[in-house]
């Protein structure tokens, strides 16, 4: 019980903190099909945390389970020490779960700039009469939370094109948007659904350093599912390996690799 | 030659937020501004304003109201005409019933009345989307019609069946009734559409204004981030009706005088809205300011070509008119789904480059 | 029997028989959003121009009289003859393929892979446009329609129901041929669909746009082919409205009494277009008969909309259709 709140400390020196969600034998089914079958794991604070496996092998229902868009047809979510009851997606962005998606899901008609401040969105309070006068509490809130929108604009180097529609971005930009996005709700868990999908190496790289930094300068909590094995076992602290909707291993990359289990599942029928 | 960005530096998040960030634009604005207050109501005359510039004004309210509904939400409604009515007839029951209060006032409290019943259409937006939500506003429009055609309570059991707006003034200067001058109505008209316009303006640019296009853009993703899909939409509801039946009540009270609902609020009225909407640009202020003038210039400009100079019958003018504007409708549609407002961008982008091409 | 049951009985079968009036215009409107996910606003306009165009070519107006007279000074009206029924509607068919082709041509071509509601918007522009086409061409009085169909209350059905219920029942002879003409037409579409080869094409391209293309069917075949059907359906309901209440703009207002019967029976299938207009046909006529006296009368305005509108946010995809599952 000691780990459970006190944490560990990782290889490279870094203090990882007490469990900050944990999923309790979750099963997931969709009519007669079973999803993700009696899963258990935990997420500490600060620490990367990936989700790997095969096709189908029901990381995406994880990642939504996580992220309250799935209620499991089984088992607890615990965030924070109290048990997360049924709930609608908006509630679950207010207790500090942010994510991104695997097909960009982005606010095309908008600016980048505006697609960020949405990120912010549920710490806006003001009314609408002192937004239709654009005056008071409005006009202080916009200019506090820009400031704040900008801070992530510089850290993510996307300055340049604060004002572009988004639908005219590349791929590689438009992800770094959506983590702008999430990252602006400054999350306390942050969910990424294969940040690295799609992308060439260069942008790959791009990626991979925002996620760490985003890690050692905001201590943001990040659980991510990604195909790309080398990625994964490079970035996390711990990683959960599902196969056909179950767990098959968990722990840290070192142990993962040489698990047979994994090994026969999934890198046994991996082709790439 | 003017019209540059470069060397209009923003210091400011509220300098770079502002409605016109640059100053060439800044000035445009101010000088429309002194025209329409400042020239205009000493030149205008009865054609002018009743042919042209009150429907232009009236029509722009109500377009921005269905553009922040359709164009910044979202929500494709086809219930305008029903809207407005709402609006145009709470003002009749208000100025018959409080007489001694002011015709402003009526307005305003207009359009609350008519956005609590827009949110109360709005709410099966919730479960249904897409043309299944616009042919369900199509409800709205049918019903509120006949609501207001078959309860003689709603015109005050007179026996045509018509609403007649009562003389009201506005500083001792009539502004309903038969003895209102064209600059009074042109005046009036002006006044709440640039209030309307401000308001939507802040609005859009603002939380609200960007819960709204994220519902628009991607509804579900919004909902993840933590827009309550609910509430925003019922907010643009509430605004969008609220200025639609700002320019109902004034339709009725400052530009008909009597008004028959089936005629003045018909289907054909939440047509013509939503066709100014498109043809101005959906997501965009000016755009309905464009739409509005466009669709309301054409008849005018139509009528004064085909019948009074060619000498042509009026009703096969109309029918000329109806194959131009839908045909007009498919053209934007195809060609720029963002309307006259993206041309007036790209002109603009073009322009602020000039005489460099790039 | 009690009087009062009879008479509901004759107001049900009668709200059957508007119910299919109905089901007709819907039944357009199910074929071109099955094969191309538009929901075509302009149904109702093209019944309205297959009308018109039908009246005039019967009667051997010429077309555009009205505009080449205004334009030239001339005085032109008719070419003097009149066609019989069949040529008629043979070349009023016609006339429908070549709106079709047209349609495609300028129109959807230009709108691939647009928003589903930026094509419906497309639509209502193309409504407009064709309303105002057939008024020019055709000119826009009211005209009497006539193939020849039987009118007028039926006899038979009074004299039998009398003598079965002691109660005469009024139906209109006009309704039971539309009853018959709309069950001929359904069976013939689902042969059509389930036998010819441009059927199954067709039931491809509604299953699933990509995989179709893929093995090699035109799209824009496809396209123009289910327009032209929806034509013809049109045609089919121009005439029946046609001859019922005349040959005028209202009857492009029929189109909108489809759409609460295509949101009560989704928008993908037949049966539930024909299911719809019946529930529609019937509820408003018996709304209309047993609450309508009480609030003034005219719920047929609004009654199909408000049903349409209150079971769809219980059932979002209507009786019909299939559930929609949202994911991420």
């Amino acid at each position: 019980m000691n780990a459970m709140t006190e944490g560990y400390v990782t290889p490279d020196g870094r203090q990882i903190g007490p469990v900050l969600m944990e999923m309790k034998n979750i099963t997931l089914r969709f009519g007669g099909v079973v999803a993700i079958k009696d899963i258990s794991f935990d997420i500490r604070e600060g620490e990367i945390r990936a989700i790997i496996g095969p096709n189908g092998a029901g990381k995406s229902s994880m990642l939504n389970v996580i992220s309250g868009f799935y209620v499991p047809s089984e088992g607890e979510v615990w965030f924070r020490g109290q048990k997360r009851g049924p709930m609608k997606p908006y509630e679950v962005a207010r207790l500090g779960i942010a994510r991104t998606f695997q097909n960009i899901a982005l606010f095309d008609g908008m600016s980048v700039l505006d697609n960020i401040m949405t990120g912010r969105l549920t710490m806006m309070k003001s009314g609408l009469l002192s937004q239709a006068l654009w005056f008071g509490s409005a006009e202080r809130e916009e200019n506090e939370n820009r400031a704040k929108v900008e801070k992530i604009i510089d850290f993510l180097e996307i300055q340049n094109i604060r004002k572009t529609p988004v639908g005219r971005l590349p791929y590689g930009l438009k992800k770094r948007v959506e983590l702008a996005r999430a990252l602006a709700a400054e999350p306390k868990i942050l969910l990424l659904d294969e940040p690295m999908a799609g992308m060439n190496v260069e942008e790959k790289e791009d990626m991979c350093r925002f996620i760490l930094d985003v890690n050692d300068e905001f201590g943001t909590t990040i659980a991510l599912i990604e195909h790309d094995m080398g990625v994964v076992m490079d970035l996390s602290d711990r990683v959960v390996v599902m196969d056909y909707g179950k767990k098959i291993g968990d722990g840290t990359p070192d142990e993962v690799r040489n698990n047979p289990d994994v090994i026969n599942a999934y890198l046994g029928v991996a082709h790439e | 030659m003017f019209y540059r960005e470069a060397g209009d530096f923003k210091t400011s998040y509220r300098q770079d937020s502002q409605t016109f960030p640059i100053r060439f634009d800044r000035w445009r604005f101010y000088a429309v501004l002194a025209l329409a207050f400042g020239v205009i109501p000493f030149v205008i005359n009865d054609y002018w304003a009743n042919s042209v510039f009150v429907p232009f004004l009236i029509y722009a309210i109500a377009a921005i109201g269905l553009n922040i509904l359709t164009g910044y939400a979202g929500q494709v409604s086809l219930g305008t005409g029903g809207f407005m009515a709402v609006g145009a007839y709470a003002c009749y029951k208000l100025m018959t019933s409080f007489p001694e209060v002011s015709i402003l006032i009526h307005v305003l409290l207009a359009g609350g009345v008519t956005a609590a019943v827009g949110v109360l259409f709005g709410l099966p937006s919730l479960r249904i989307k897409g043309f299944y939500l616009a042919v369900a506003t199509l409800a709205a429009q049918f019903f509120l019609v006949w609501l207001f055609n078959k309860v003689p309570w709603f015109y005050n059991f007179s026996a045509s069946g018509q609403i007649t707006a009562p003389d009201r003034t506005v500083l001792g200067y009539f502004v309903t009734g038969a003895q209102t001058s064209a600059t009074a109505k042109y005046l009036v008209c002006l006044v709440f559409l640039v209030l309307v316009a401000l308001i939507a303006r802040n609005l859009t640019r603002g939380t609200v204004g960007r819960k709204w296009m994220a519902i628009r853009d991607m509804d579900i993703a919004a909902e993840i981030i933590g827009v309550n899909p609910l509430t925003t939409k019922l907010t643009a509801f509430a605004v969008s009706s609220f200025f639609i039946g700002i320019a109902g009540a004034l339709f009725f009270a400052v530009y008909l005088g009597a008004a028959e609902v089936g005629e003045a609020f018909g289907i054909q009225k939440s047509f013509l809205i939503l066709f100014m909407v498109i043809i101005g640009g959906l997501g965009s202020i000016f755009g309905s300011f464009a739409g509005a003038a466009f669709l309301v210039l054409l008849p005018v400009l139509l009528k004064n070509l085909l019948v009074g100079t060619l000498g042509w019958p009026t009703d096969l003018a109309a029918h000329i008119e109806l194959m131009i504007v839908g045909g007009l409708i498919v053209v934007f549609l195809i060609a720029e789904p963002h309307g006259l407002a993206q041309l007036w961008r790209l002109a603009k982008e073009k322009l602020r480059l000039w005489p460099f091409p790039h | 029997m009690p009087e009062q049951l009879l008479y509901a009985m004759e107001v049900t079968l009668n709200g059957l028989m508007a119910g299919v009036m109905y089901s007709l215009v819907a039944l357009g409107f199910v074929l071109i959003f099955k094969a191309s996910g538009i929901f075509n606003y302009a149904q109702g306009v093209l019944a309205l121009f297959a009308a018109l165009t039908l009246v005039g070519l019967q009667n051997g107006q010429i077309p555009f009289a009205h505009l080449i007279n205004a334009a030239l000074g001339t005085n032109l009206h008719s070419f003097g003859w009149k066609l019989p029924v069949l040529v008629a509607i043979a070349l009023t068919a016609l006339v429908m393929v070549g709106l079709a082709i047209l349609i495609e041509k300028l129109v959807l071509k230009h709108l691939v892979n647009q928003a589903p509601i930026i094509l419906f918007m497309a639509t209502i522009g193309l409504a407009y446009f064709l309303e105002g086409l057939g008024d020019v061409m055709w000119g826009a009085d009211i005209k009497k329609l006539d193939v020849g169909l039987p009118q007028g209350i039926s006899e038979t059905v009074e004299s039998v129901t009398d003598s079965i219920f002691g109660y005469g029942f009024f139906i209109d002879n006009l309704d039971i041929v539309a009853t018959v003409v709309a069950v001929l037409l359904v069976a013939s579409l689902t042969i059509f669909s389930q036998y010819s080869k441009q059927g199954r094409a067709l039931r491809a391209v509604a299953d699933d746009h990509q995989a179709a293309l893929s093995v090699g069917i035109s799209l824009r075949f496809i396209w123009v082919l289910v327009w032209s059907i929806a034509g013809f359906v049109a045609l089919v309901a121009g005439i029946m409205w046609g001859t019922k209440s005349g040959v005028q703009f209202s009857l492009s207002l029929i189109a909108l009494k489809a759409l609460p019967v295509l949101m009560l029976g989704g928008f993908t299938s037949i049966p539930g277009a024909i299911v719809g207009g019946l529930i529609i046909g019937v509820g408003e006529k018996l709304f209309e008969f047993s609450v309508g006296p009480m609030i003034g009368g005219a719920t047929e305005n609004w009654f199909a909309y408000m049903l349409a509108l209150i079971f769809l946010v219980f059932r979002p995809q209507g009786l019909f259709g299939e559930k929609i599952i949202e994911r991420v």
